[in-house]
């Protein structure tokens, strides 16, 4: 749905994407990660037609995003960095406007606004001057404004940015709600952004591609030791010296009686760890097993490069 | 056309809930009010010297309504768009950069010919109303006297296209900056020099005054409102205006391109 091809845009002497590639398929939410200035920005405003690329191609759904922009705005919906509300509008009025400039037709605007105001929660404050209303508010109605003409294409630049906690749940359910057949592209600097809501990543560092893939094949990718975390009534120090003798058992951690077992892919000495906890009678509470987290991920892909 | 008219739309919205459009608009009314009773009192004047030569055994002669009130009130007027114009086009473009807006009207459906365009005919139609609401003197100039009317229309005309020109200028300086301020001094301080050409012009002969008087709009103003309606005014302030949106256009398409 959206392809990005050795995409590069030159500001002057500055290089803010270098040669970036990735696609994304129809109907996936896509994180678009990486540290502040890395060029998340950029990509998003080349493919809505807002800034030319120096080099390389972009397309979404099957146009080009240089040959037919036009044509690629209807079927986009853009919430910008810095959302674009006129301030002096009301948030139907807002919604509006905008319906008539997405070229939705006269006799079905009422109905795009009126299921835009239900969909972004707004028909609370659909009255209310957009510079009175908070900050969450205004979040939403830039996310309204995105939606209103029902595109197949979401870009949404760090959705979250500035928001409570609170908030921040709510537009996440907001954009998980807004799935079904769209295909959404979302960049954040969070971590925990892209584990809970996208179903792949592209890192960015520095304009340039790290990994791009979905979060499955990522963790799995990255993880060349599986593990578990085992809790015990008594005798954590005597577990984990037994542990330790297991075949295949890499590394353990102990802490109290809370202990950290890794092991190579290949094996798995889950069975063996566990008979020797019952034959001690230490009383298991806890076993879960470790996946790797996003910060893992996200560290070892930064400091290693290209990896894939 | 649609496209265009919905931007115009939402920026005459705009006009009407700031309170720059009613200040605007107060200080136009108040001038033209003012210009149009001093065109009166001098007529006046003229009439009573003329009475009195004339009550003396001179041969005096009655003065034209259209050349000691009219001729008067428009040029006035026209130094006062100075003034207003800047204020009507200086958010145009600025504020929609400023606040990010822009991002939203560049990524929509539409061209950058129909968001010009639009908010040139917005900032053109907010003035044509004020034109309106100050011809209610020229009414009352009706039902107490008998101007003739062509001279006015094509005073009126003469308006118009200096409102246009100046509104496609301050378009212009809009679409380049993206402080208010800026581009209204920038329109302003344009416009004032533009007008100093017409008084090197009066002052000058031979070639030079041939080329200021080609230049400055307020010698092509001055015909219009004197009655002579000639082509080459009007393609003068056509072109202008043309020319001005042109560079609107180009600067606002040369962004995408950073």
């Amino acid at each position: 749905m959206i392809v990005v091809d050795h995409l590069t845009k030159k500001y002057g002497e500055l290089e803010a994407v270098r040669g970036l590639s990735f696609t994304v398929d129809k109907g996936k939410i896509w994180g678009l990660l990486g540290p502040n200035g890395s060029g998340k920005t950029t990509t998003m405003r080349i493919l809505t037609g807002y800034l030319a690329a120096t080099e390389g191609r972009a397309s979404v759904g099957s146009f080009d995003v240089f040959e037919r922009p036009n044509e690629v705005k209807k079927i986009i919906g853009y919430l910008p960095e810095n959302v674009p509300l006129y301030p002096e509008m009301t948030v139907s009025g807002f919604l509006r406007f905008v319906a008539e400039i997405k070229q939705i037709p006269r006799s079905k605007r009422r109905e795009a606004v009126a299921r835009t105001l239900e969909a972004a929660g707004l028909e609370a404050v659909r009255h209310r001057l957009l510079r009175n209303i908070s900050r969450g508010f205004k979040q939403r109605v830039g996310i309204a404004q995105a939606l209103i003409h029902d595109p197949q294409v979401l870009i949404l630049d760090e959705p979250t940015i500035g928001l409570d906690p609170a908030q921040i749940v709510e537009i996440r359910q907001l954009i998980k709600s807004l799935r079904r057949e769209r295909t959404i592209m979302l960049s954040t600097h969070i971590l925990q952004e892209v584990s809970q809501t996208c179903d792949g990543v592209a890192i960015i560092s520095e304009g340039r591609l790290i990994v791009s893939s979905s979060l499955t094949e990522l963790a799995s990718s990255f993880a060349d030791l599986e593990g578990v975390v085992l809790k015990v009534r008594r005798g954590g120090r005597e577990a984990a010296a037994l542990i330790r003798k297991v075949s295949g058992v890499d590394k353990v951690e102990q802490e109290g009686t809370e202990l950290r077992v890794e092991w190579a892919k290949s094996c798995d000495p889950r069975e063996e760890i566990l008979s020797i906890i019952s034959q001690k009678e230490m009383g298991l509470l806890e076993m879960r097993p470790t996946t790797p987290s996003m910060e893992d991920i996200y560290l070892k892909a930064i400091s290693g490069g290209t990896v894939q | 056309m649609k496209n265009l008219w919905s931007i115009a739309k939402r920026e005459l919205q705009g006009y009407f809930v700031s309170p720059i459009a009613y200040i605007v608009g107060a200080i136009f009314l108040l001038f033209s009010g003012l210009f149009f009773y001093l065109g009166v009192l001098q007529y006046e004047y003229y009439s009573n010297y003329s009475q009195q030569m004339m009550s003396y055994g001179g041969s005096g002669q009655m003065p034209n309504v259209n050349q000691v009130v009219f001729t008067f009130y428009f040029f006035w007027l026209q130094l006062i768009l100075i003034l207003i114009i800047p204020l009507l086009t200086m958010k145009l473009f600025a504020e929609e950069k400023r606040t990010g807006t822009e991002e939203l009207l560049l990524t929509s459906p539409l061209s950058v010919g129909q968001i010009v365009g639009g908010k040139f005919l917005a900032s053109l139609l907010f003035f044509l109303v004020l034109l309106l609401l100050s011809g209610l003197s020229v009414l009352f100039s009706f039902l107490y006297g008998n101007p003739e009317l062509l001279p006015i229309l094509s005073g009126y005309l003469g308006l118009l296209l200096v409102g246009a020109a100046f509104v496609s200028l301050g378009l212009l300086f809009s679409a380049l900056t993206e402080n208010q301020i800026i581009s209204a001094v920038l329109t302003f301080g344009t416009l004032l020099i533009l007008q100093f050409l017409y008084y090197v012009f009066l002052f000058t002969s031979g070639f030079l005054k041939n080329l200021l008087g080609s230049l400055s709009f307020t010698s092509h103003f001055v015909n219009l409102i004197q009655g002579n309606l000639d082509t080459a005014d009007l393609v003068y302030f056509l072109s202008f205006t043309f020319f001005a949106l042109f560079l609107t256009h180009s600067a606002i398409q040369s962004r995408r391109w950073r």
